[in-house]
């Protein structure tokens, strides 16, 4: 590539870097990759600005594609040709299923009676201390279940949002039940939410893993660092890791406070009414976008509205258990 | 895998003052942290400022080389306004060549908010949108191109395997992979809606 005609480039140019690099990518990736090969591509990088743009972003690009394995078994779509030895993996996988589900069956009906069940109601909040050390917080809303067995340690989230701080106990991991997916612990302090099928993970110290327990797919599984943030719904995975502050402002609830920062009105609101049975209610689209600071108490809903007329100068209107906020 | 992380190795290559601090593995982190994740607004900038849609990857690829050239001396402190400065310079030179008057840019940096100091949410949304988008990249390719991106990212086969499995040469799966990549590059980082982060 002549590096000559950098100030006026002509059509294409660009495109042509990127199949350069495209190239070079895609044979780094092939396996068959020599030092001589390295040198090489060392050599055509440092050539100019314009191959290390392009091959760092088509690089970036497929680094971050890893993040697809974790979607393994619905990406596999039935128009791609299936060879013998899938078909042998599925085999196993069907046999393995059947051997988990006549398991699960024998679990649930001895665990069922042993399960200690807690429940908050809108706006409560329980601590709960376990034998073994480890401390269970229960936001608003929320059934959790305490299996009984000796020597395991497990719960069940059913509903809502718990925080668990576990002491650690290499033998007997901790582990947490929720609809299609399990945490299991490895020493840590982190929150799980349970929103109708949308689950999310916070962990806040140590390290933990998550994994999809539906007997129908293969195996999806997270290994979670501090600050990490997984949001799992039944097809699907995202992992995102957030500074500490942000975590600190999610878990706002421990202390009783809700922490907006440039948090959306219909946000906020949902977040408020998780904890009020007087339930907010914004009827206009443009309004749900304006976006609040602020720290507010959990059942601080009049101080609420009263930010929301002061400050966005909307109407704010209650009838019965719902307060109407609009333009 | 083949280890591939030539920004590790040939530091020494890399065009850069002795003494100089920024080194090629910083450029390239901060890039792919700092840079990339603003390309989606970088395109609706673009696109917004300059009519011929053929010319906008030359334009972002004169964008990302001006803007490592001067983080190879010096990273800028807050990329964003850095980023969208230098495009809207290159846009202006650009127009003056072809004598149009280039005054709505000027303000349209103002209307992005792109002058205003605020680092903005675009990192964490981009985060939480990224499966969708590599989701959405994998839907556009086209059939055996997306199956041999599959095998290779995802089911992790080794390029033979794929060939044997796909009934084509080694080579051929090389240059499906490549496409996918630039695929995968385009919808990753061009993509992302602007109209979440400017709410």
């Amino acid at each position: 590539m002549s590096e000559t005609e950098k100030m006026v480039p002509p059509k294409s140019r660009a495109g042509d870097i990127k199949s350069q690099a495209a190239a070079w990518l895609s044979r780094a990736n092939a396996g068959d990759w020599s030092p001589e090969d390295q040198t090489r591509l060392d050599t055509w990088l440092a050539q100019s600005t314009a191959h290390r743009a392009a091959y760092w972003r088509l690089e970036a690009a497929w680094d971050e594609a890893e993040r697809l394995r974790v979607l393994r078994a619905p990406l596999l779509r039935p128009d791609m040709a299936p060879d013998p030895r899938s078909f042998a993996q599925l085999k196993i996988a069907a046999v393995a299923m059947v051997i988990a589900m006549v398991g699960a069956v024998a679990l649930f009906q001895t665990q069922a009676p042993t399960t200690l069940r807690y429940a908050t109601g809108i706006g409560g909040r329980q601590v709960l201390n376990l034998s073994d050390g480890s401390k269970i917080e229960l936001n608003t809303n929320t059934i959790l279940r305490v299996g009984k067995i000796a020597g395991q340690r497990k719960v069940w989230l059913d509903k809502g949002e718990a925080f668990f701080q576990i002491k650690h106990d290499a033998a007997h991991p901790f582990t947490v039940m929720t609809g299609d997916h399990k945490i299991t612990d490895l020493g840590t302090k982190f929150s799980v939410r349970q929103d109708g099928d949308r689950l999310k993970v916070t962990l806040v110290e140590g390290r933990a893993r998550l994994d999809s327990t539906r007997a129908w797919s293969r195996k999806q599984s997270v290994d979670l660092s501090p600050g990490d943030v997984v949001v799992a719904t039944t097809n699907s995975l995202s992992l995102l890791r957030k500074p500490e502050k942000a975590l600190n402002e999610e878990l706002g609830w421990r202390k009783g406070l809700l922490i907006f920062d440039h948090t959306t009105l219909a946000e906020a609101v949902a977040e408020m009414n998780r904890y009020n049975t007087q339930k907010l209610v914004i009827d206009d689209p443009l309004v749900s976008k304006l976006t609040v600071d602020g720290t507010f108490p959990i059942h601080a809903v009049p101080e609420f509205t009263e930010v929301a007329q002061a400050v966005f100068g909307l109407r704010v209107e209650t009838r019965g258990d719902r307060t109407l906020i609009s333009k | 895998m083949v280890e591939k992380t030539p920004d590790s190795k040939n530091d020494g290559g890399m065009p850069r003052r002795a003494g100089d601090a920024v080194t090629a593995t910083h450029v390239k982190a901060w890039f792919v942290r700092e840079v990339l994740p603003l390309e989606a607004m970088l395109m609706h900038f673009l696109q917004k400022n300059w009519r011929n849609k053929s010319d906008l990857e030359d334009f972002r690829q004169d964008v990302y080389e001006h803007v490592l050239a001067a983080a190879e001396v010096e990273i800028p402190e807050r990329a964003k306004p850095f980023v969208f400065t230098t495009a809207r310079n290159l846009l202006i030179s650009r127009l003056r060549k072809e004598n149009i008057v280039p005054i709505e840019i000027v303000a349209d940096l103002d209307v992005l908010g792109i002058a205003a100091d605020e680092p903005g949410p675009d990192r964490s949304l981009f985060a939480r949108d990224l499966l969708r988008r590599l989701q959405a990249a994998l839907d556009h390719l086209p059939p055996r191109c997306r199956e041999a991106v599959i095998l290779k990212r995802i089911e992790g086969l080794s390029q033979r395997e794929i060939a044997q499995r796909m009934g084509i040469s080694e080579k051929v799966v090389g240059n499906y992979v490549a496409e996918g990549m630039c695929v995968l590059a385009d919808m990753v980082y061009g993509e992302q809606t602007i109209s979440r982060s400017d709410a």
